[in-house]
């Protein structure tokens, strides 16, 4: 498969990435540059590795196989930066953002998510001080990989147990969204056990900063995922869309 | 069958807006920054010690910078999906459905 045909795809994500949005103050979502050990950076680096490698993998057989869902994967990219864009204020009275992701996960199956959601998280951490380098695996892990995963895995669920469609697609992405956030907070926790509580007591605190902000806006996610999802799935006729969405590919 | 799908994407969307309009009504003196400094306040306090071992290359240069590559990102991802939206609705093989 040659880079040309991948490019397609990673352009217009790239081209989003560079202009992320910058300041250190509504990506909740990524433990910032230098705030993990290096025995961590190194662990989580390594977790992720072969979920990007598997991403890569799918995200060329699906190009090979139909080089129209070449618009299809740009377009579930576009979806993760635009929503990671939306500031949202939460109940807690901070602000925070959904993350995107679970609809690329809902339709091409959730490895695709590690690559696109690297692009994402590289050029953020490169030229927006968000995230960051040394954080990289970790912040891929929650939210290019866990998140998905756990979207998709929701989807099917639902979506094999009758449920109407809508509803599987929400769920999927809602709690993709909080999830991710979840991950962080265990990610911190590990990193940074509290001296009295240990492990526990620190990840209660994460949870407390994180998770609860995240619970309106998981359900925002959904909402919006849903509203995407539909009109994709209109717009892109039946034929198409049936094969973009990749049923048995759970790696 | 168009009209029914725009009523309910209008009342979804109308949903999402009240879900973030409500904090703001509600929570007067909040100050809505964002969750990961707190994050960092915590680190600091669970292990007053640590310093990170790494620090970002660059930083955007003042806030309004900052929400200048925040409207494009926006604009940006915004685009994308709508242009993606267009083509795909364009070389539709026309259904039954009248094209509007």
């Amino acid at each position: 498969m040659n880079n040309l045909k991948f490019r397609f795809v990673a352009v217009p994500s790239m081209v989003a990435g560079m202009i992320l949005f910058g300041g250190g103050e509504a990506w909740a979502m990524h433990i910032m540059e230098g705030f993990l050990p290096p025995s961590w950076s190194l662990f989580w680096t390594a977790v992720s590795l072969p979920f990007f490698v598997l991403g890569f993998r799918s995200m060329r057989k699906i190009v090979a196989d139909n080089p129209r869902m070449k618009l299809l994967l740009a377009m579930v990219g576009a979806f993760a930066f635009v929503l990671s864009s939306l500031k949202i204020p939460s109940v807690t009275g901070s602000c925070s953002h959904p993350t995107g992701v679970g609809l690329g996960a809902i339709m091409f199956g959730p490895s695709v998510m590690s690559v696109l959601g690297a692009i994402v998280l590289l050029f953020q951490a490169l030229l927006l001080a968000h995230g960051g380098l040394t954080t990289l695996g970790a912040n891929l892990f929650s939210m290019g990989i866990a998140g998905p995963f756990v979207s998709y895995g929701i989807y099917k669920l639902a979506d094999g147990m009758k449920a109407p469609r809508s509803m599987a697609v929400f769920l999927g992405a809602a709690l993709g969204d909080l999830v991710t956030y979840v991950v962080t907070s265990l990610q911190l926790a590990a990193a940074f056990p509290s001296t009295t509580g240990g492990f526990a007591a620190a990840m209660f605190k994460f949870l407390g900063i994180f998770a609860v902000t995240q619970v309106p806006l998981a359900v925002s996610e959904g909402i919006l995922t849903v509203m995407v999802y539909n009109t994709i799935r209109s717009y892109a006729g039946e034929t198409m869309f049936s094969s973009a969405t990749l049923s048995g590919e759970v790696k | 069958m168009m009209k029914k799908s725009i009523l309910k994407n209008l009342l979804l969307a109308a949903l999402v807006i009240a879900l973030a309009v409500v904090p703001l009504m509600t929570l007067k003196h909040a100050e809505f920054g964002g969750a990961d400094g707190q994050a960092e306040e915590a680190i600091t306090e669970l292990q007053p010690s640590y310093e990170p071992w790494f620090a970002p290359f660059w930083e955007p240069p003042g806030g309004e910078v900052e929400s200048l590559l925040f409207a494009l990102q926006a604009a940006l991802g915004a685009g994308v999906l709508g242009y993606g939206l267009g083509f795909l609705r364009a070389s539709r093989e026309p259904s039954g459905e009248a094209q509007v």
